[in-house]
C-alpha cells in the first residue's frame, strides 16, 4: 500500500469510526454521556411556572401521585420570571433514548407529563385536551402510521 | 359536518367529520361564517410540513358566531360575532404575559414534535399539523375555539366579515413583521412577497411611519392589490434586479428594515431557485429561503432581517457571514395576534386597514378542492380562496 493510499485508508477509517460513534450516541446516549442525550447530569426535569412561589403546591397531584418515588426542588426564577418546579426519580432512572422516546418506552414520560400538567393547573386551571378533535376518513399510509405514533407519545414531552 | 381535509400530498377532499364539543371550561364552539385559505396551507398541501394525518381538518384563518360557550368563558356569549386568533395562547404563561404569543408554553398539545425539531416546542395553531397540535382546523361549519376569552375577539358593528376575516391571521401576522422588526419613523421597509400577509405587513410599516414601503412580487394582480389598496411602492423581481433598485431608491444603503413574507417555497428566477429545488425535493435541505437570501444582502449595515414567512427545519448556503459582517439583526416569529388584533379592528373600523380584497374567491365548502387548487396555480387572479360554510 503506497503512502497516499495509507492516508486515505487511515482518513476513511477515522470517518467510519466517528459516523459509527455518532448513531450509537443517538441510539444510547449512555455510550457517549453518562447522563443521557438530553438530561443534565442531575436529573432534574424542570419547569418554570409564571406564579411565585408561594402559589405552588406539589403536595397536589399529578406531582403527589409520585410520592416517596421522586423528589421535588422550587426555587424562584431569575428576573421574575415566576417560579422553576423540579422533580426527579429518586432511582436516578436516565432519561432514555431519542428512539425509546419515539417508541413510548421513555421511563421519565410520566414525569415529564406530570410536570408539564402540574404547570398548566397552577397557571391556568385545567390540562388543556385536545382529543377528540374532528377529523375525517384515517387512510392508513406509512407516514400517518409514524405519525400516530409520535403523536402518542408527543404529548409526555415538554419538559427537558 | 362537512369539512375540508387533507387527504395525502397535494390531495384535498371535503369529507363528513363529526362536530366538536366542548372539552375544556374555557372553550367556545364557533359556527364559521368565514374560512380563509392561507400561503402556509400550501406547504402542508404539499408535503413540506410532514405532520399531517389523512383526514386533517384544515384551516386556520377565520370569524363566525359564537354557538356555544364553556362555563369558564367570561368575555363571550352565544350570538356574538367574533375573529378568532390563529395561534392558540393561554394568557397566562410567561410568554403570553410577554406578548409573545405563538410561543405559549400551554397551546400545544403535541409539545414532543417541535421540541423534537427545534429544541422547545411552541404554540397551537389551529389546522396546521399535528406539529402545532392536531388542533381541527377552521374549513368547517362549527370549529372548538380553547382559551377563548383570549383568542376570540368581538367584531365592531362597523367592520364587515370579509374585512374581519383577515384579523384572524393575516393582518397580525403583518403586524407582528412589523412591529418585531422595530420599524421606526422615517425608515424605508422592504417586504418580499405580496400575498395577504405582505400586503399587511406593509400597511403595518406604513401606519409605524416608514417613509417608503416597497413590496417586492412577480405576480401583477397582487402588485396592483399592493399599489391601489395598500397605498405601497413595487418591484417585479422578473423585471428588474431587486437589490440593485433597492440601493438606488435608498441612496446605496438598502432598507432599513428587510420583511421576508415568502417562506419556505420561495421562487427566483435565477439558478439559485433550481439548486434550491433539487436540495429541497432530495430532502437535503426541507426550505427553500431564496427570498431570505436576497433580504440579508439587500439589507442595509446595521438593519433587520424578519423572517416573517413559514419555515420548517433546515436550509443551505445561508448568508451567516453577510449577518455577522453587516452586523444584522435577524429576527422571526409566527404571529403574536393577540396583542395586535385590538389595534387592527379599531384601525379596520376607521378605514385605515382594508383587507376585503384579499378574497378573491369566495365559494362554499363543497369546492375546498378546487379552491385550492386555484390559490396554488393562482389561477385567475386568486389571491385567496375563502370558504363560505353556511353556503
Amino acid at each position: 500500500m503506497t503512502a497516499a493510499l495509507g492516508n486515505v485508508a487511515s482518513l476513511a477509517a477515522r470517518a467510519g469510526g466517528s459516523v459509527v460513534r455518532q448513531v450509537r450516541s443517538a441510539l444510547d446516549p449512555s455510550s457517549a454521556r453518562p447522563a443521557g442525550a438530553a438530561q443534565p447530569a442531575s436529573g432534574w426535569l424542570v419547569v418554570t411556572v409564571f406564579r411565585e412561589p408561594s402559589e405552588i403546591d406539589t403536595a397536589k397531584p399529578p406531582l403527589a401521585e409520585f410520592g416517596e418515588q421522586i423528589e421535588i426542588r422550587v426555587r424562584p426564577a431569575a428576573d421574575g420570571k415566576g417560579t422553576e418546579v423540579a422533580a426527579r426519580r429518586r432511582d436516578r432512572q436516565s432519561s432514555g433514548t431519542a428512539a425509546s422516546r419515539l417508541s413510548g418506552s421513555d421511563p421519565q414520560a410520566d414525569l415529564r407529563s406530570a410536570l408539564r400538567r402540574a404547570k398548566q393547573l397552577i397557571e391556568v386551571g385545567e390540562v388543556l385536551a385536545v382529543d377528540p378533535a374532528p377529523h375525517g376518513e384515517r387512510t392508513p399510509t406509512p407516514g400517518g402510521t409514524l405519525l400516530e405514533m409520535w403523536t402518542r407519545v408527543a404529548p409526555k414531552a415538554g419538559v427537558r | 359536518m362537512k369539512a375540508v381535509t387533507w387527504r395525502g400530498v397535494n390531495e384535498i377532499g371535503v369529507e363528513d367529520v363529526p362536530e366538536p364539543t366542548i372539552l375544556n371550561s374555557h372553550d367556545v364552539i364557533v359556527e364559521v361564517g368565514l374560512s380563509a385559505t392561507c400561503g402556509s396551507d400550501l406547504h402542508l398541501m404539499g408535503g413540506y410540513i410532514p405532520a399531517m394525518r389523512a383526514g386533517d381538518v384544515l384551516g386556520h384563518e377565520f370569524m363566525g358566531t359564537v354557538a356555544e360557550v364553556g362555563s369558564g368563558v367570561t368575555k363571550h356569549r352565544v350570538g356574538d360575532r367574533v375573529v378568532v386568533v390563529s395561534f392558540i395562547g393561554c394568557g397566562q404563561c410567561w410568554y403570553c404575559r410577554q406578548g409573545l404569543w405563538s410561543l405559549c408554553d400551554n397551546g400545544n398539545p403535541n409539545p414532543g414534535i417541535t421540541e423534537a425539531l427545534w429544541g422547545q416546542s411552541i404554540g397551537g395553531c389551529y389546522g396546521y399539523s399535528h406539529a402545532l397540535g392536531g388542533w381541527a382546523g377552521s374549513h368547517a361549519r362549527y370549529i372548538r375555539v380553547p382559551y377563548a376569552d383570549q383568542g376570540a375577539f368581538a367584531i365592531p358593528d362597523g367592520v364587515s366579515d370579509d374585512r374581519a376575516l383577515f384579523a384572524s391571521d393575516a393582518a397580525p401576522t403583518g403586524w407582528t413583521g412589523a412591529h418585531q422588526a422595530e420599524v421606526r419613523p422615517g425608515d424605508v421597509v422592504a417586504v418580499w412577497g405580496a400575498g395577504g400577509v405582505g400586503q399587511m405587513a406593509a400597511r403595518a410599516a406604513m401606519i409605524m411611519g416608514a417613509e417608503r414601503v416597497v413590496v417586492i412580487d412577480r405576480y401583477d394582480n397582487r402588485l396592483e392589490q399592493v399599489r391601489t389598496h395598500i397605498g405601497a411602492e413595487t418591484l417585479d423581481y422578473e423585471e428588474v434586479n431587486v437589490p440593485a433598485e433597492l440601493r438606488e431608491m435608498t441612496g446605496g444603503r438598502g432598507p432599513d428594515v428587510c420583511i421576508e413574507a415568502v417562506g419556505m417555497e420561495a421562487h427566483h428566477p435565477g439558478p439559485q431557485y433550481l439548486y434550491d429545488q433539487v436540495k429541497q425535493q432530495m430532502r437535503l435541505q426541507t426550505d427553500r429561503p431564496t427570498a431570505v437570501r436576497e433580504a440579508i444582502y439587500a439589507c442595509r449595515k446595521g438593519g433587520t432581517v424578519f423572517t416573517l414567512g413559514v419555515f420548517a427545519g433546515l436550509v443551505d448556503k445561508f448568508p451567516l457571514g453577510a449577518v455577522m459582517n453587516k452586523a444584522l439583526t435577524l429576527r422571526g416569529a409566527q404571529q403574536h395576534g393577540h396583542r395586535y388584533i385590538p389595534e387592527i379592528l379599531d384601525l379596520m373600523g376607521r378605514d385605515e386597514v382594508r383587507t376585503e380584497h384579499l378574497a378573491t374567491h369566495v365559494m362554499p365548502l363543497d369546492d375546498g378542492p378546487e379552491g385550492y387548487r386555484m390559490f396554488k396555480e393562482k389561477e385567475d387572479g386568486c389571491v385567496r380562496a375563502v370558504f363560505r360554510p353556511g353556503g
